[in-house]
């Protein structure tokens, strides 16, 4: 007794019946990150939020991981496959160090598989909801990348994830220059984070900055930047104007 | 005489049934949401790419804008101006449908000159602000104008920001337009309390170069008006970082040109009427 189909035409096209297992939205998602490169190598923040929806879950998510000898990563959007993500970089790293041959994988070789994945993930329309920031050197290269969930990727001298884009790339593109030392790197990212901090909505004031350079990796512990309210204009803003804020 | 008493009664009835005077009508919005239903695409507000700022600095208001007008992805028009006058003391810039910041800005800049007519004093910034504010609410967010609002009056220097809306901000640095993000980050990281008047032209220049730069709905030129107790300083084209450059230095020559094979000239016989007296033309 077949009644007509309802289901609408656009199902079949994206998939069978029995999927309901592709990425429609993402849940935890934490927000922006943001890399340089510097003298020594790759410099990378990110701050410690895991946002459910417009909850703040999770205020200790490290979002900054190493991946062998080479490479930093930093991810953004979805933790959950953000941590797939790291399961998968795992099983390349254990493939690669059984050959057993002196050769390791580097960041741009990490970067490329990285992208394969996403852009894969998507054309089966269950992408990996993420954009993932790749970092690191090798034999005195600097490598800085960065990947998105529809396998968009490219390498520049500073990337930035998510409102990163909007908020601390022009800052960047203004005072980033070749040879920025440790410091001037560190002054450079929290500037950038301070002001993520005050116009994103999702951003949390705990953050850790990750280094990368020819020696290894070193991620700070949490940490919080100082913030400053006392503008004077806010302390009574409708003096003048009553009944507005 | 009874038929008569209906009839008053009849017509007040009518008379009530009719919205009261003031306030929002809802009547059309039944209608509207059938037509929505029944497949009509609802005019969707246009935001037009701009970069405008206002910062406060010690003395009075500093503000700033991109001059660059577009027509979806087309540059329109490379030097428009977007900071309109109010009044002697105050300016805005406005960003949005460049229509309604015209019309919206041209028309309480009228209503303000009447008032000041009207009372024999200076304009306040606040008077603005509810004039504009309350003409935006009254077209719910229609009337697609995004306003930073700036001057020193009696009681001092102000800076506002409206939304299309209706709703305002009162800050002592503010963003609006599509580059208002690559701006803020510059004001975020920059401003402080206590600004010079260079040192806030500076910080103003630079927010309004990184909306040009890193946004793709702003460019062109840097326009900024200083305004401070009893003067004010209309900038226009302070900066101009995107000059036209690698023109030809051979010029232009056409090389072959068309061959003149005979040349006539008729002159025309004129036929003047000269009328004594006459009236000047009528307009």
């Amino acid at each position: 007794m077949n009644s007509v189909d309802s289901k609408p035409a656009t199902s079949s096209l994206i998939g069978s019946e029995a999927d309901s297992q592709r990425t429609l939205y993402p849940y935890v998602t934490g927000t922006s990150v943001v890399g340089i490169k510097y003298k020594d190598g790759i410099l990378l923040a990110a701050d410690m939020g895991g946002s459910y929806g417009s909850t703040l879950r999770y205020k200790s998510v490290e979002r900054l991981k190493p991946v062998g000898k080479h490479s930093l990563i930093g991810g953004s959007g979805e933790i959950s496959d953000f941590q797939e993500i790291m399961r998968y970089l795992d099983d390349l790293i254990l493939s690669d160090n059984m050959w057993d041959d002196g050769n390791s994988l580097g960041p741009k070789e990490v970067h490329n598989y990285l992208t394969r994945i996403m852009y894969n993930r998507r054309n089966k329309f269950n992408p990996l909801w993420n954009s993932l920031v790749l970092g690191g050197v090798k034999n005195g290269q600097k490598y800085l990348g960065t990947v998105n969930m529809i396998g968009v990727h490219y390498e520049d001298n500073h990337v930035a994830t998510g409102f990163g884009n909007h908020l601390a790339r022009p800052l960047l593109r203004d005072e980033w220059h070749e040879n920025l030392t440790f410091e001037e790197g560190v002054i450079l990212l929290e500037k950038c984070m301070r002001v993520l901090l005050y116009r994103d909505r999702s951003a949390v004031n705990k953050l850790q900055i990750a280094k990368i350079t020819e020696e290894g990796v070193t991620i700070s512990p949490p940490y919080a930047l100082k913030t400053f309210w006392n503008f004077s204009a806010f302390e009574n803003p409708t003096l003048g104007a009553e009944g507005s804020w | 005489m009874l038929e008569d008493e209906e009839l008053l009664v009849k017509m007040s009835r009518e008379a009530m049934e009719m919205p009261p005077k003031g306030g929002f009508s809802f009547d059309l919005c039944k209608r509207n949401d059938m037509l929505v239903k029944k497949g009509l695409k609802e005019p969707s507000f246009l935001k037009t790419g701009t970069t405008i700022v206002g910062l406060i600095f010690k003395d009075g208001v500093i503000l700033g804008a991109d001059t660059r007008a577009t027509e979806g992805p087309i540059v329109a028009d490379k030097n428009c101006e977007k900071i309109h006058y109010m009044a002697p003391n105050i300016y805005c810039c406005g960003a949005g449908t460049a229509a309604d910041t015209e019309a919206v800005t041209d028309m309480v800049s009228s209503q303000l000159k009447l008032h000041r007519y009207h009372t024999g004093r200076e304009s306040r910034v606040v008077t603005a602000l509810s004039l504009l504010k309350s003409h935006l609410f009254s077209y719910q967010g229609h009337v697609s104008a995004a306003l930073v609002l700036g001057g020193v009056d009696v009681t001092g220097p102000h800076l506002h920001t409206i939304y299309p809306h209706g709703s305002t901000d009162t800050l002592p640095f503010a963003t609006m337009g599509s580059g208002s993000l690559a701006a803020m980050a510059v004001f975020e990281s920059k401003y402080r309390e206590g600004l010079t008047r260079d040192e806030g032209v500076k910080i103003v220049s630079e927010a309004i170069c990184s909306g040009i730069f890193n946004d793709l709905g702003s460019g062109s030129n840097v326009d900024i008006c200083v305004i401070t107790q009893g003067e004010k300083e209309y900038l226009r084209n302070h900066m101009l970082p995107n000059p036209r450059t690698y023109i030809s230095e051979k010029g232009y020559t056409f090389s072959k040109k068309t061959e003149v094979l005979r040349t006539k000239i008729t002159p025309l016989t004129e036929m003047v009427e000269v009328i004594e007296g006459g009236d000047a033309m009528e307009e």
